[in-house]
């Protein structure tokens, strides 16, 4: 049951028209972009369609592009259809005022722990997740570590000299 | 070939040095504290607090060939409660935080910490909102072993070093009000 990336770009392309918003591929791997609003649809669809059958959600990621206005936070998909071994990404882009998507905890279950992570430390909302609170981070925190605007250094020392690092 | 008994050379075996003190025919009088200190410092019961590389050095300051236990540590207590050395071994991260200073407040006076590694002593290669900076943010600290990650031999020195301090340290080390106020500065009771 082979699948490739010009089945996988005309499925989507027929059943979900103009929510999937550019293909491109990266190294040979197929990348998706799609429109937020959608974005459950979709992925119920890649998961339950006997074709695409991504059963499996091998990671969900974050990525903040200040630059980019209103399509700051980037959410990442990497699904893996284990029968035919082949992978494909899906991103969809969120503005930073209201980084709200709808999870997709009840279509993978494994995206539980994958979306409180990417809320610790991105903030992105996922509407309808069961117990969306902090991951890896201690509960009081009150930043988004990942996002550019925040500091990666830890901001209580104060015996760290600016000369001695270039600033 | 080991040698019959009576050929062994009795200055090959190291005994802990005696305390000063009065020595006679079938006696020998000294203070208590050195005689408990002795005992003590000989005898310390670690708790290796192991979170990351600096714990694999560890295991093999534990192993055969530099041997911890040559100095009275043979026994590594997993219970805080019958330990009497806290050795914090790695990147403490802030999550981990409070559960090290649940650790140092169950143990049972008298106790020592001792910090293996920059991690541990200040945060090291990780100056990150999410490591702790230094674990004397949240625990007093005895003895600092500078390292990334310490050679054996150097955590060997700092068990010795806070032998020397169990060894010289007054009994009543709790009762001093600096040791109270070091642990009200804490916050700990
Ligand atoms: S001090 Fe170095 S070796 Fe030790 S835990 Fe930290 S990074 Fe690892």
């Amino acid at each position: 049951m082979a699948l490739n990336n010009d089945t996988v770009i005309s499925r989507l392309n027929e059943t979900f028209g103009g929510k999937i918003l550019s293909t491109e591929l990266s190294a040979d791997f197929l990348n998706v972009e799609v429109a937020a609003d959608a974005l459950k649809e979709i992925a119920k669809f890649l998961r339950n369609d006997p074709e695409m059958s991504f059963i499996y959600l091998t990671d969900i990621c974050g990525v903040h592009m200040p630059e980019q206005k209103d399509r700051e936070l980037g959410v990442v998909y990497h699904l893996h259809n284990l029968v035919a071994n082949y992978r494909l990404r899906v991103k969809t882009w969120l503005p930073v005022t209201n980084p709200e998507v709808d999870s997709v905890t009840d279509i993978w279950t494994g995206a539980n722990w994958m979306e409180r992570e990417t809320y610790d430390f991105f903030g992105v909302i996922f509407t309808g997740h069961p117990n969306l609170k902090r991951i890896l981070n201690v509960d009081h925190m009150e930043m988004f570590p990942l996002r550019k605007e925040f500091p990666l250094e830890d901001s209580s020392r104060e015996d760290k000299d600016d000369r001695f690092f270039g600033r | 070939m080991e040698k019959p008994e009576s050929q062994v050379d009795k200055r090959e075996i190291k005994l802990a040095k005696m305390p000063p003190g009065m020595e006679g025919q079938g006696f020998f009088a000294t203070t208590l504290d050195s005689v408990i200190g002795l005992a003590r410092s000989n005898s310390m019961w670690p708790l290796p607090f192991a979170t990351s590389c600096c714990g694999i050095e560890f295991m093999a300051t534990m192993g055969a060939n530099y041997d911890l236990a040559r100095f009275g540590s043979e026994r590594m207590s997993f219970s805080p409660r019958q330990a009497d050395l806290l050795m914090v071994m790695g990147t403490i991260a802030k999550k981990m935080a409070p559960i090290l200073r649940q650790v140092y407040e169950q143990m049972a006076e008298p106790k020592w910490v001792i910090a293996v590694g920059a991690c541990a002593t200040s945060g090291g290669i990780f100056d990150s909102y999410s490591v702790l900076q230094g674990i004397d943010r949240i625990i007093p600290v005895d003895v600092y072993v500078p390292g990334c990650a310490p050679r054996p031999e150097q955590i060997l020195d700092g068990v010795m070093r806070i032998q020397d301090l169990v060894k010289n340290e007054s009994l009543r080390r709790r009762n001093q009000p600096e040791y109270k106020q070091l642990l009200a500065s804490y916050g700990i009771e």
